[in-house]
């Protein structure tokens, strides 16, 4: 027969209330009708009534306590009834309270794709190249479905509002032009990569930057005039089977190599004080291979043709390429050539492969308009630019020395001497 | 009086005094929301004045009206649905406890605003006045209504023309925590009609036979063209003003001493003496008005909310026609 | 057509509305004997009798609950208030008997009444009795009100408020009954619930009603003779419920709009034809909407302030030229 009696509401804005006290114990009798208990709401200690006879069974709240308008608070029972009470609710939430837990969902950005063709549709933003263009709503919708760009409509309105006479006028006219359908890329972030660097690369960069690092080292950039030399190695190759061509290259290494014979402090190392001259002039050229550079070795390029120049160069060449370099292969170089002219580099800056005193950049040999005999005739230029080592040699002496390989280089038949 | 007359004044009573104890569980129970005023101890007022008036006679109150509501024939259950705000309810659950009304019975609320009500009955006394109908209004109201400008001119007004109303006094003697001496310069209302050239009355309010009898009389001497009159019926509240009421504003003995002589108690004692019933059919009345009260409990309970559509509709009548 | 007055035409529609339907009678102060106080019920005590030409106390309280009361049970009451300015006297009965009775109990009852009421200020009359608190009445849902600026619209418009089984406020405007303009003849009726475009234009739509009407209209007049400006004048004739429809269209054609009422600006009729044409015609909008109302001032009693304060034409059109800048 157990019932159960709850908070009351006692007001019509009531959401909870104060038990203040209890005037029926457990285990008191109690008619319907009796005061049961005092509770307290923000307006006033009211009495409440019993709405059940029988015996109170239990308090299910204790004097003090705060509870919501319905929940339960007391149980009456029979005489000598028992009562389960795990069968009766927690105090819960009443429909009338105020503190309903708000679900809120958490916060997504939403990443916007940016379309690549604007939309004109009822309502929709004025699309500008940039920054806030004051217009009326009209004048806005106006240009959207004609597709013109607002920012170069000139507003005629209160405080140069655009509005729908300027935009009108805009489309009488013609101008301003429609706007470009800017297509924007659909850009995609992209993920860093993480690679340890080769062996190779590593000894490169240490050497490297010894080099800058110690190094007071300056440029000379030469201008050469190359046309003899084109001409004659195109008459050279044509006897030639294109496995044995000469490449510019060759003639470079030529040229230099008996240049060098003038220049010795530019063939010699730094150690400390001491200048070793070398004895020989080995011409280290630079080849690209996978993930660096390695520096292929002519020893005494000024004693040799340039056919056997040639064909070293291409074995070294492709043993590089294949993987099979020989130690004397890159070994001994005493000067070394950099040549990007395959790339169509007009000129650069190289850095001095040490021990070495200097190092040749060499760009490529391109048809420009020279004078001659006071003519522009269609003429070969190519750039070169000498790095060399302060401590060792100076301006006037590197001047002197691309002077001397213009020698060569401009009147190659010197080269097969 | 026949004895089935007795009895069922008998009846409407208790069957106004569960419904509103049963009214005052739902709302402690949340079932009702708002305010809840509650007609217990005034049982014999409402009782009394609707035996004696005729059909065709207008009853309009203020806003403790669930008394009126059942006297006019309104069932309990459909009382009970219009407190839980229910489709089902007299005034489709818009309404609410302040608001019940039937104008089918001529019961035209139920009014909220104290006082606002009255210069609707003269106007409800003029059309009869106008379209001569041999019908009387009887306007309810308390005793602090009648501080209020709206007294005043309707009063005034149904005087001037001299329209069948009879304004009938509840003086409870609280006007929810003021009592007529504190409120008014004239504390005995019966004088308030001076003012107004009108025949003024009193009766006991606890006495429904005493009641039924003086309105009997009163709606006699207005329907015969005598115009206005005024009638003070004296009685008390047993509950507070409204739930929730500390009731700060008198004494539990005060309460206890008009409690222990209430409307009911003093009709049954009559009907015993007088041998117009026995204990055993005014038990077996009260037994089934407490199976009518739990009925209309649970058809209220059951009964559909109003439909969403139901907010917009009555904001205006059917333009024209009718 | 006949050319009349606006104050015959109401007088005209009370007499035709009494004549046709005995429910109908009319009560207030001063209605019967004296005739009304704007004359609009002269003859009307001998022609109908002092039962349906009833002069009441004073008591707008009263007055309204009464035709309530009446309206309640059977009859079709014509209430009127000296001036609008007393209806604050009778506010409960307007907006919480008036305006509610019929939703709060269910549709038991229907509640055909009037209520007329004429307002406005330019007389001198001082603070208290010269104000136009359309916006007001406006608000409640369940009253219906209107204010018609013409002859035509007050004769019609009256006599469908008559008609009607909802409680009706008739805001008529205490200077302006001696304006004249054409009326149909016989039973001319004017729906409630209907703006009208009353002058037709392309550049800017004028939103307006009751005196102000006629103002616009003459404004209109000037901006056309002397600026070339072309513009279109809609008049609201009932405030609730409100009809934007032909004030939408017009607005989406010249899309500037200026609203013209006699009230204050401040949560005026203004405020709401601005809220509305910006919610449903926000891309049709070329400039600002523009509001011409009374200073935010009591109305004074001196003459010359009273007319600084109160809207003129000259108002209109430089609002205007503001919105074609």
């Amino acid at each position: 027969m157990a019932d159960i009696v709850e908070m009351p509401k006692l007001g019509f804005d009531m959401a909870e209330g104060t038990l203040v006290k209890w005037v029926k114990a457990e285990k008191d009798p109690v008619q319907k009708g009796d005061v049961l208990a005092e509770i307290e709401t923000d307006k006033a200690t009211v009495e409440v009534e019993s709405p059940y006879s029988g015996v109170v069974f239990k308090h299910l709240a204790e004097a003090g306590k705060v509870l919501p308008v319905g929940a339960p608070i007391a149980v009456i029972a029979a005489e000598g009834e028992e009562v389960d009470l795990s069968q009766i609710a927690k105090p819960s939430v009443s429909k009338e309270t105020s503190g309903q837990p708000v679900e809120t969902q958490p916060y997504q950005s939403k990443v916007e794709e940016v379309p690549a063709e604007e939309e004109s549709g009822e309502g929709s933003q004025a699309m500008t190249t940039g920054g806030f263009v004051k217009a009326s709503p009209l004048a806005k919708r106006m240009a959207e479905e004609n597709k013109l760009d607002l920012t170069l409509i000139q507003g005629s309105g209160p405080d140069a509002r655009i509005v729908k006479r300027d935009v009108e006028k805009a489309l009488e006219s013609g101008t301003p032009s429609k706007r470009k359908e800017i297509a924007k890329p659909k850009i995609v972030s992209g993920q860093d990569q993480v690679i340890e660097i080769s062996k190779l690369r590593a000894a490169i960069g240490k050497r490297m930057l010894e080099s800058r690092q110690t190094i007071p080292d300056f440029y000379v950039t030469y201008s050469y005039n190359t046309g003899s030399l084109m001409q004659m190695r195109e008459d050279m190759n044509r006897d030639l089977p294109d496995d044995e061509r000469l490449s510019v290259n060759d003639f470079i290494i030529r040229a230099v190599a008996l240049a060098l014979r003038e220049f010795p402090n530019l063939n010699a190392s730094l150690n400390g004080n001491q200048l070793t001259r070398f004895g020989d002039i080995n011409i280290g050229s630079a080849v690209a291979v996978e993930n660096g550079l390695l520096t292929v070795v002519v020893r005494n390029a000024d004693q040799k043709p340039l056919p056997t120049i040639s064909a070293e160069m291409r074995a070294m060449v492709a043993r590089v390429k294949n993987g099979k370099v020989r130690n004397e292969d890159i070994e001994g170089s005493t000067f070394t050539i950099s040549n990007l002219g395959m790339f169509g580099v007009e000129d650069f800056v190289a850095i001095i492969n040490p021990p070495e005193a200097a190092i040749l950049a060499v760009g490529g040999a391109l048809q420009v308009p020279i004078i001659q005999n006071g003519q522009i005739i269609i003429g070969w230029q190519m750039n070169a630019t000498l790095s060399a080592d302060h401590r060792i040699t100076d301006g006037a002496e590197a001047a002197r020395f691309m002077q001397k390989l213009a020698t060569f280089l401009e009147q190659p038949w010197r080269l097969v001497q | 009086m026949e004895t089935s007359e007795y009895l069922d004044l008998y009846r409407q009573m208790v069957l106004i005094r569960r419904l509103e104890e049963t009214a005052a569980e739902l709302y402690q129970k949340g079932e009702i929301g708002g305010f809840l005023h509650l007609y217990i101890g005034q049982e014999a007022v409402s009782t009394g004045i609707i035996a004696a008036r005729k059909p065709q006679d207008h009853i309009i109150t203020a806003y403790r009206d669930h008394g009126v509501a059942i006297n006019v024939g309104i069932p309990a259950n459909i009382v009970i649905a219009e407190l839980l705000g229910k489709a089902t309810g007299c005034s489709k659950g818009k309404g609410g406890s302040m608001h019940m009304a039937d104008t089918s019975k001529n019961f035209w609320g139920g009014h909220a605003i104290v006082g606002a009500h009255l210069p609707l009955a003269t106007g409800l006394a003029l059309s009869d006045h106008m379209q001569k109908n041999d019908a009387v209004t009887v306007c309810m109201f308390g005793e602090g209504a009648t501080n209020i400008g709206f007294f005043h001119e309707a009063l005034n007004m149904s005087k001037t023309w001299g329209l069948p109303v009879l304004w009938t006094c509840e003086n409870n003697r609280y006007g929810m925590g003021t009592s007529p001496e504190r409120a008014s310069a004239v504390s005995d209302i019966i004088q308030k009609a001076c003012g107004y050239g009108m025949p003024a009355y009193d009766v006991d309010g606890m006495d429904v036979l005493a009641v039924k009898q003086m309105v009997s009389e009163r709606l006699e001497d207005i329907r015969n063209g005598n115009g206005p009159q005024f009638l003070e019926v004296c009685t008390y509240r047993f509950r507070g003003h409204s739930m929730g009421d500390p009731e700060k504003y008198r004494t539990k003995e005060e309460v206890q001493k008009f409690m222990e002589n209430g409307p009911i108690d003093r009709f049954q004692k009559y009907l015993l003496e007088n041998q117009i019933a026995e204990k055993g059919d005014l038990d077996q009345i009260e037994n089934e008005a407490m199976e009518e009260v739990e009925a209309a409990v649970e058809f209220a309970r059951e009964s559909p909310e109003p439909d969403d559509a139901a907010l917009y509709e009555h904001i205006y009548a059917e333009e024209y026609g009718g | 057509m006949a050319e009349i007055t606006i104050r015959e035409a109401i007088s005209q529609a009370l007499w035709e509305e009494m004549e046709r339907d005995p429910k109908v009678f009319i009560m207030g102060q001063e209605v019967g004997v004296w005739g009304g106080t704007y004359a609009v019920t002269k003859g009307f005590l001998d022609h109908f009798g002092a039962d349906r030409v009833r002069d009441t106390p004073i008591a707008e309280a009263a007055i309204v609950g009464a035709a309530i009361g009446a309206a309640m049970n059977g009859m079709r009451p014509v209430a009127e208030l000296m001036t609008i300015n007393f209806a604050f006297v009778a506010m409960d009965h307007i907006v919480n008997q008036a305006a509610k009775l019929h939703y709060m109990f269910g549709g038991q009852f229907t509640l055909p009444l009037v209520i007329r009421a004429p307002g406005g200020g330019g007389r001198q009359l001082g603070a208290t009795h010269s104000q136009t608190p359309d916006a007001i009445f406006a608000h409640f849902p369940g009253l219906t009100v209107v204010a018609p600026g013409t002859p035509a619209d007050a004769k019609g418009l009256l006599k469908t408020s008559i008609r009607s089984n909802n409680p009706v406020l008739f805001i008529e405007n205490a200077t302006v009954y001696q304006q004249r303009g054409d009326v149909p003849e016989g039973d001319h009726l004017t729906p409630i619930g209907k703006s009208k475009v009353q002058r037709e234009g392309n550049d800017v739509t004028l939103v307006t009603y009751s005196k102000m009407l006629g103002y616009s209209l003459k404004a209109a007049d000037q901006l056309e003779n002397g600026d070339g400006i072309s513009v279109e004048v809609v008049d609201l004739r009932t405030l609730r419920p409100l009809d934007m429809g032909p004030v939408i269209e017009s607005f989406k054609k010249t899309n500037r709009a200026v609203i013209v009422e006699e009230g204050w600006r401040s949560y005026g009729v203004g405020s709401e034809i601005a809220a509305r044409i910006q919610e449903d015609a926000f891309d049709y909008l070329d400039a600002p909407i523009k509001r011409v109302a009374q200073k935010e001032v009591p109305l004074p009693y001196n003459a010359r302030l009273e007319q600084m304060a109160l809207p003129q034409v000259d108002d209109i059109i430089h609002a205007v030229k503001e919105v074609v800048r």
